[in-house]
C-alpha cells in the first residue's frame, strides 16, 4: 500500500518535471553552463628535446602548463559568466593525475568546478572528443569552449570533432564572441585566411578560440587559495563508456633537419651582393 | 629433431601462406588508391593550395585516381570547375555540388556533403589543404566517419605513412594510419610545390560531373548562418604562396613605419608578413601573421626586419630557402636560422635596401 503510494507520487513528480522543462528552457541563459576543455602540455617557452630512442619528446622533469589556447577558452567562458550570461563554468581535463594541477589553475582563474577524467595513456583527438561528448550528455552545457589547437600535437581537431559527434554547430578560430541569450545565438568572428568571417550559431554550440580572442587573467593569491576548496570530480573512462580508438600509430619522432649555419654580413652592399651572386634570389 | 624440423616447416608454411594474401592485398590497395580532395575555390578559380594538395595526392601511390570536389553555387562555381578540370594532369574527375546550401563554407553542410559524396564512391583517401577552410571542415567529416585524421602532412612516405610536424615544428612525427575507414589528411601546401605543367599535358581535361543532391539530407533547420566577411584587399601576392616574403616585427614601432616593409615587398614583388607582436600592436591585420598560429610560409627569400625569432614564429618560416635577418640585437635567436644576418638599425637598412636593390617585376 505505502509502496503503491510512493510510486504514484514519483510518477506525479515526473509529470510535474515535464511541465517544468520548457519553462526552465526559456530561461536557459540564467542557468546556462559552459564546459571548457583544458589540456596540460609542455610549457610554450620550453625548448623541447626529442628522445634519443625516437619514441617521442622528453616530458620528464619539464615544465608543464595549461595549453595557451585553453587559457583563452577559459578566460572567455569566465567573461561570459561575469557578464551574466552563464551560471557556471566547468573545466575538464583528460589525462594523468597531474592534470589536477592544470584544473586547479583553471579554478584559480575562476572556474566553478573541475572534472578530471583520469587516463594514463595519451589519446588521439577523436577519443578525447568522444569523452567530451559523453560529458556534454551528462552536464548539458549550452556552450563548449576549447582552444583551437594544443601546442604539443598541433592537431587542431578536437573541437570540430566534438561538434560533429554532438551534431552541434561549430565556430572555430574565434577572435570575438557575442552572445544573444534571448535568441540562443552566438555571433562569432573567425580568423580565416584572408581576413575575418562572421558566423552566427544556435546554442548549444562548440567554439574554439584563437590567440586574439582575449588576454587571459592571472590567478591572484586569494583566488589560488580559494581554488583549493573548489570541487574536482574524478571520473574514469569506464564511467563514461567511451571506446578508445587508436587508428594512428606513431612510427618515430625525430628532430627536424638543421639549417646550415649562416653568415653575418657587415653592410647592406654586402647583403645585396650575397643575395644576387651567391643565393641568386634577387 | 624431426618434430622441430616439422614445426619449423609448418610455421614457415604458415608464414608463407599468411604472407601471400597480405602481399596481394597490399598491391591491391596500392592499385585502388582513390582520393577525394575537398577543393577550395574563389571568384571562379581554384586556389593554389588545392593544386598543391593534388600534387600530394599524386604521391600516395603509383596508379591512383584523384577526384576534386567543388561545392558552391552560381556561375563562379562552374568557372572554377572548368579550371579545376585542367589544373593538373593527375586530376581524373571533377565533382560539382551546386546548391545554395554551399554558398558559404559552413562546416556543418560541407562536412555532410563530403560524407555524402564518400558514400557514392569508394575512396581510400580524403584530402584537404591545411588552410583555415580545410582545418575547419575535415576533422568534422572524420568524426562523422569515426576516423582519426592527420593534420599538416609535410611528407608522404607511402599510402598510409606520413610525416607531420609537432611542437611548433621542433619535432617531426612519422605516423602510420591503421584504421579501416578512408585515410584523411590535411596537406601543408608549401611542402608540395606545384611544378610548371608542360603544354601538351595541360590540354588533358578531366571529366566534370554534377552531383545529384536530391538525396542529400541536411538538418531541416540550419543551425549556423554566414553573416559576413571582411577581407583585406591587396594587390600583392598571397602570403602563403609568395616567392618573396618581407616580414616586420614589433621594432617597426608604428603603422606608418610598417609602410617601409610594404614598399620593400612591392619592390621585390613579394608579400608582407608580420610577427604576432606586430599584429597585436595593431600595425597590420592579423591575416598577415606568420608563425605556428598564423601562416606557414616557404618562400625562396624570406627577409625579417626587427624580428627576434620566437619559437612560434620560426615554426612558420623554417622551410624558406633563404632567410635574411636584420636586427639591432646581435643575440636575437633569428640569427641562428638566418642564412644572411645583418646587425643594424632597420630604419637605416630598409631605406638603403630600397635604394640599392635592383628593380623587379
Amino acid at each position: 500500500m505505502s509502496h503503491h503510494r510512493l510510486i504514484v507520487r514519483s510518477q506525479e513528480k515526473r509529470k510535474c518535471f515535464c511541465f517544468v522543462l520548457p519553462y526552465s528552457f526559456s530561461f536557459c541563459h540564467r542557468t546556462m553552463k559552459i564546459l571548457v576543455a583544458v589540456k596540460r602540455v609542455v610549457d610554450y617557452a620550453v625548448k623541447i628535446r626529442v628522445k634519443p630512442d625516437k619514441t617521442g619528446v622528453d616530458t620528464q622533469n619539464v615544465k608543464m602548463s595549461m595549453n595557451p589556447f585553453c587559457e583563452i577558452a577559459l578566460e572567455e567562458a569566465l567573461r561570459i559568466k561575469e557578464a551574466g550570461f552563464a551560471k557556471e563554468v566547468v573545466a575538464v581535463s583528460i589525462g594523468p593525475s597531474q592534470c589536477v594541477d592544470t584544473l586547479r589553475t583553471g579554478l584559480a582563474m575562476g572556474a566553478d568546478r573541475g572534472i578530471h577524467v583520469e587516463a594514463n595513456s595519451s589519446f588521439l583527438p577523436l577519443t578525447i572528443a568522444k569523452i567530451l561528448r559523453s560529458l556534454a550528455e551528462v552536464e548539458n552545457p549550452g556552450l563548449i569552449f576549447l582552444g583551437k589547437q594544443a601546442i604539443d600535437d598541433d592537431c587542431n581537431q578536437t573541437g570540430q570533432m566534438v561538434a560533429a559527434l554532438l551534431g552541434w554547430p561549430q565556430a572555430t578560430f574565434a577572435s570575438k564572441v557575442v552572445l544573444d541569450n534571448d535568441k540562443h545565438v552566438a555571433t562569432v568572428d573567425r580568423e580565416v585566411d584572408g581576413g575575418l568571417e562572421t558566423l552566427s550559431v544556435d546554442l548549444p554550440a562548440v567554439i574554439t578560440t584563437d590567440l586574439r580572442l582575449n588576454q587571459p587573467r592571472y590567478a591572484t593569491l586569494p583566488n589560488i587559495m580559494k581554488a583549493k576548496s573548489k570541487p574536482i570530480k574524478k571520473m574514469t573512462l569506464e564511467d563514461l563508456k567511451v571506446d578508445i580508438k587508436s587508428d594512428i600509430e606513431i612510427v618515430e619522432v625525430t628532430e627536424p633537419p638543421k639549417r646550415k649555419s649562416g653568415v653575418i654580413v657587415s653592410s647592406v652592399d654586402e647583403l645585396i651582393d650575397k643575395l644576387k651572386n651567391e643565393a641568386h634570389v634577387v | 629433431m624431426t618434430r622441430a624440423v616439422l614445426l619449423r616447416a609448418l610455421t614457415k608454411n604458415k608464414f608463407v601462406a599468411s604472407n601471400i594474401p597480405r602481399s596481394l592485398s597490399v598491391t591491391n590497395l596500392s592499385r585502388c588508391i582513390s582520393t577525394l580532395i575537398l577543393a577550395e575555390h574563389e571568384s571562379g578559380s581554384i586556389k593554389a593550395q588545392t593544386v598543391s594538395t593534388v600534387v600530394a595526392a599524386g604521391s600516395l601511390g603509383e596508379s591512383s585516381t584523384i577526384s576534386l570536389l567543388l561545392a558552391g553555387s552560381g556561375s563562379s562555381l562552374h568557372e572554377a570547375a572548368a579550371q579545376a578540370a585542367s589544373c593538373h594532369p593527375s586530376v581524373s574527375e571533377v565533382l560539382v555540388a551546386d546548391s545554395d546550401k554551399f554558398e558559404y563554407p559552413l562546416a556543418e553542410p560541407w562536412a555532410k556533403l563530403v560524407d555524402f559524396v564518400r558514400q557514392r564512391g569508394e575512396y581510400s583517401h580524403i584530402l584537404a589543404s591545411s588552410s583555415s577552410f580545410g582545418k575547419n571542415i575535415l576533422p568534422r567529416v572524420a568524426a562523422l566517419l569515426d576516423v582519426s585524421p592527420i593534420t599538416d602532412v609535410v611528407k608522404i612516405l607511402g599510402s598510409n605513412e606520413f610525416i607531420r610536424p609537432i611542437y611548433a615544428g621542433n619535432a617531426l612525427c612519422t605516423v602510420r594510419y591503421t584504421g579501416s575507414g578512408p585515410c584523411m589528411l590535411t596537406i601543408r601546401s608549401t611542402s608540395f610545390p606545384v611544378t610548371p605543367i608542360s603544354a601538351d599535358s595541360q590540354s588533358k581535361k578531366a571529366t566534370i560531373s554534377q552531383i545529384d543532391l536530391s538525396k542529400f539530407k541536411e538538418d531541416s533547420v540550419s543551425r549556423s548562418r554566414y553573416v559576413g566577411q571582411s577581407t583585406q584587399d591587396t594587390e600583392r601576392p598571397d602570403l602563403g604562396s609568395a616567392r618573396v616574403v618581407i616580414t616586420g616585427g614589433r621594432a617597426l614601432k608604428s603603422v606608418e613605419n610598417f609602410k617601409m616593409i610594404e614598399k620593400l615587398a612591392e619592390k621585390l614583388g613579394g608579400a608582407v608578413g608580420a610577427t604576432r607582436a606586430a599584429v597585436d600592436a595593431g600595425y597590420v591585420p592579423n591575416d598577415l601573421q606568420v608563425g605556428q598560429t598564423g601562416k606557414i610560409v616557404a618562400p625562396e627569400l624570406y627577409m625579417a626586419f626587427g624580428v627576434s625569432g620566437a619559437i612560434q614564429h620560426l615554426a612558420g618560416i623554417k622551410d624558406s630557402k633563404v632567410i635574411v635577418a636584420v636586427n639591432k640585437d646581435a643575440d636575437a635567436p633569428i640569427f641562428q636560422v638566418a642564412d644572411y644576418g645583418l646587425v643594424g638599425d632597420l630604419f637605416e637598412v630598409i631605406p638603403e635596401l630600397l635604394e640599392k636593390l635592383p628593380e623587379k617585376k
